[in-house]
């Protein structure tokens, strides 16, 4: 990191997943520009994906991400679904949700327990927090692998599954097999209810948001893998609709392209799920919340550590019930015959709302991919929010100032790894 | 006597192999207390400067300037290990390496971005010590390779096929039962035959196992070379 008339510069980034940086530029005393560089090589995602077999999107696309990619299988099956008109069982469903609980519960663990936590408490790492505690960082991790655990039991393995198809499950798992997770994860539900309550004793800096939150929302569950889309300024759209509200554009300091809804700035992910379903909550976990200090809504990024707690104790509540009600899916998987058509899905990947499209042909062969990953949707937000963090901060010890500057980034869980959207098909020349 | 330094390094990737790291929760502070982790910036702040006794990296080579940074890694690192397909093979972003130029296809201001034409694996830049396969590796091969080379010998990483290891499991072979194309018989073992564990054919995400050569996650026909010890015939 350099310091000097220019501004602030922090070239590595370290606890995020993936490759960026922060550059914040000062002049005359007053910060100008706050930047987000993200360097993370381009992959060139959207363009692979032409020309292959409209099987292949789950496979594929889950490389994006090793962190996430039940999001990504999840939201590319369900485009793809919605291009070829079929449609999936309850008991798949059920199925879906139950391990992408499994992904939310390592990812949430992951990033609260090794990432986040370490900042609040004035440590380099999670391996560093273990040596004065162990005990702490040995519940973060016994609650990360029961969410590993719930993955490989329903996926094969946890990155990278292998068992997930467009329609559902090579083969649905057998129902002793998830009912021998059961009392690990009831230890991780009582391990995310004591995380809760932990997160809750943290110092938060004052910094409320006026954010516009973007989440999915369903009638009658916390959205994990299905809903509309709405916003808290009144967007309510279906799937087939995102193109007309969302416009992405690239930036020179990015290799992931930045968005924004109807022209605004906005925010996906924990925050902005809590905010807009916090009454979709049980009322255990809900008092839990209000316990640990948190309104209906949170507006404050510093406080995501707690909103990621509380969804880590609704998605091992979820978990539990969906294995105890579990009837495998006989088939595992609906038969999905391709037709020409574009069809359109989405997910509430840990990180936030995850976008797919995907235009087929009658063969089967996609023509046309589009995939937008929260990590890129949330750039804005998050340079928006450096710019007046860093304002009233200028006169800090340096190491103090770089240090709280990247907490505020590692508030976000950015994934820069997905960064894998730089296709603007709107200039395709061929 | 200090601990031995690990230092891990990513370029073109998705992170799971190094998530792979984090993901041995029962085993990750025995590791971190046999090693000095000198620099993981996934999951620390704190870096050391090297040399480092034991540099692990994930991900493939995209663009110039990690085509030099792989060069200082290999200069200040006594042993480099490459973990996953992108580092060993080039990854699933190596498709580019059939096609047309991608970038001014799609990008609506390409000279933004510096990527290379191609996607290629570490050992086409420097030598490599050890190349450790999977997309994404698995976590035991992991544990294994590392206390290998903190402990000076070889890692006993199996090099025989999937198929070896289904036949061994047990399992009903897909192929041969249900018709289902399977790449078992030519991929590297280590996965713990996962597809055809749930009736599906393996994709392949290991590489080849010695013997066979394809083009990473490519569609060119297998080629058998000369002198390969190929052990599921």
């Amino acid at each position: 990191m350099t310091h000097d008339s220019d501004g602030i510069r922090v070239p590595a980034l370290a606890r995020v997943e993936g490759e960026g940086g922060i550059e914040i530029v000062v002049s005359d005393g007053q910060v100008t520009q706050a930047r987000l560089d993200i360097y993370e090589p381009p992959r060139f995602f959207e363009a692979l994906l032409r020309g292959r077999r409209y099987t292949e999107p789950p496979d594929i696309t889950a490389r994006i991400c090793g962190i996430c990619p039940i999001a990504y299988q999840m939201s590319s099956c369900q485009a793809i679904e919605d291009a070829c008109g079929a449609t999936v069982t309850e008991p798949v469903k059920a199925l879906r949700r139950l391990i992408y609980c499994g992904e939310w519960i390592e990812s949430h663990a992951l990033h609260v327990y090794m990432l986040h936590a370490p900042d609040f408490l004035g440590y380099e790492s999670g391996i560093h927090l273990a040596r004065d505690h162990p005990e702490i960082v040995a519940r973060g991790l016994r609650l990360k692998k029961a969410g590993n655990r719930l993955m490989e039991v329903v996926g094969g393995r946890s990155v990278h599954p292998v068992n997930v198809k467009v329609g559902g499950f090579y083969r649905a798992p057998a129902a002793a097999d998830l009912r021998a997770l059961l009392p690990a994860l009831e230890q991780a539900r009582q391990d995310a209810a004591d995380t809760v309550a932990w997160a809750g004793t943290f110092t938060f800096p004052d910094f409320e948001r006026d954010y516009e939150f973007v989440s999915l929302r369903a009638p009658d569950e916390y959205p994990i893998t299905q809903g509309r889309l709405v916003s808290s300024r009144g967007l309510d759209i279906a799937p087939a609709e995102y193109d007309s509200h969302f416009t992405e554009f690239q930036v020179k300091h990015s290799t992931a392209l930045h968005s924004v809804l109807d022209g605004r700035t906005y925010l996906t992910g924990p925050m902005a799920r809590y905010s807009l379903n916090s009454d979709r909550l049980p009322a255990d976990i809900a008092a839990a919340a209000r316990a640990a200090g948190l309104g209906g809504t949170c507006a404050n990024p510093f406080r995501s550590i707690v909103v990621r707690a509380v969804e880590l104790m609704y998605a091992c509540d979820e978990a539990v019930r969906l294995i105890r009600g579990y009837q495998p899916p006989d088939p595992p998987s609906a038969d999905v015959t391709p037709r020409a058509a574009t069809g359109y899905g989405w997910s509430e990947a840990p990180r936030g709302m995850l976008y797919h499209r995907y235009t087929i042909t009658a063969d089967g062969t996609i023509t046309d991919a589009k995939i937008v990953p929260p990590t890129s949707q949330n750039q804005r937000a998050i340079e928006e929010d450096l710019k007046d963090f860093a304002a009233p901060r200028l006169s800090m010890p340096h190491e103090q100032l770089t240090w709280e500057c990247e907490q505020a980034v590692r508030s976000y869980d950015p994934c820069i790894s997905c960064s894998t959207h730089f296709l603007d098909l709107r200039v395709r020349q061929t | 006597m200090t601990a031995p330094t690990l230092a891990v390094w990513k370029f073109a990737s998705c992170d799971g192999c190094q998530l792979t790291l984090l993901n041995c929760e029962d085993e990750l502070l025995a590791i971190a207390g046999a090693v000095q982790i000198a620099s993981f910036t996934e999951a620390s702040r704190e870096v050391v400067p090297g040399p480092y006794d034991v540099s692990i990296v994930e991900g493939s080579i995209t663009t110039p300037s990690d085509a030099a940074r792989i060069r200082e890694v290999r200069e200040k690192s006594r042993f480099l290990i490459t973990i996953g397909a992108c580092a060993t093979a080039g990854g699933v972003q190596a498709l580019r390496n059939f096609g047309d130029d991608l970038a001014p296809v799609v990008y609506a201001s390409p000279q933004y971005i510096d990527s290379l034409r191609t996607s290629t694996p570490i050992a086409e830049h420097v030598r490599v010590d050890f190349e450790l396969r999977g997309c994404p590796i698995d976590k035991r091969q992991l544990i294994e390779v590392i206390a290998a080379f903190l402990a000076g010998r070889r890692p006993n990483v199996p090099a025989h096929s999937v198929c070896m290891e289904c036949k061994r499991a047990g399992r009903v072979c897909v192929m041969v039962a249900h018709g289902t194309p399977c790449l078992g018989p030519m991929t590297q073992a280590g996965c713990g035959a996962l597809c055809p564990s749930v009736g599906r054919g393996c994709y392949g995400c290991f590489g080849p196992a010695p013997g066979w050569t394809f083009l990473p996650f490519g569609t060119a026909e297998p080629v058998r070379t000369e002198g390969g010890a190929h052990d599921a015939r």
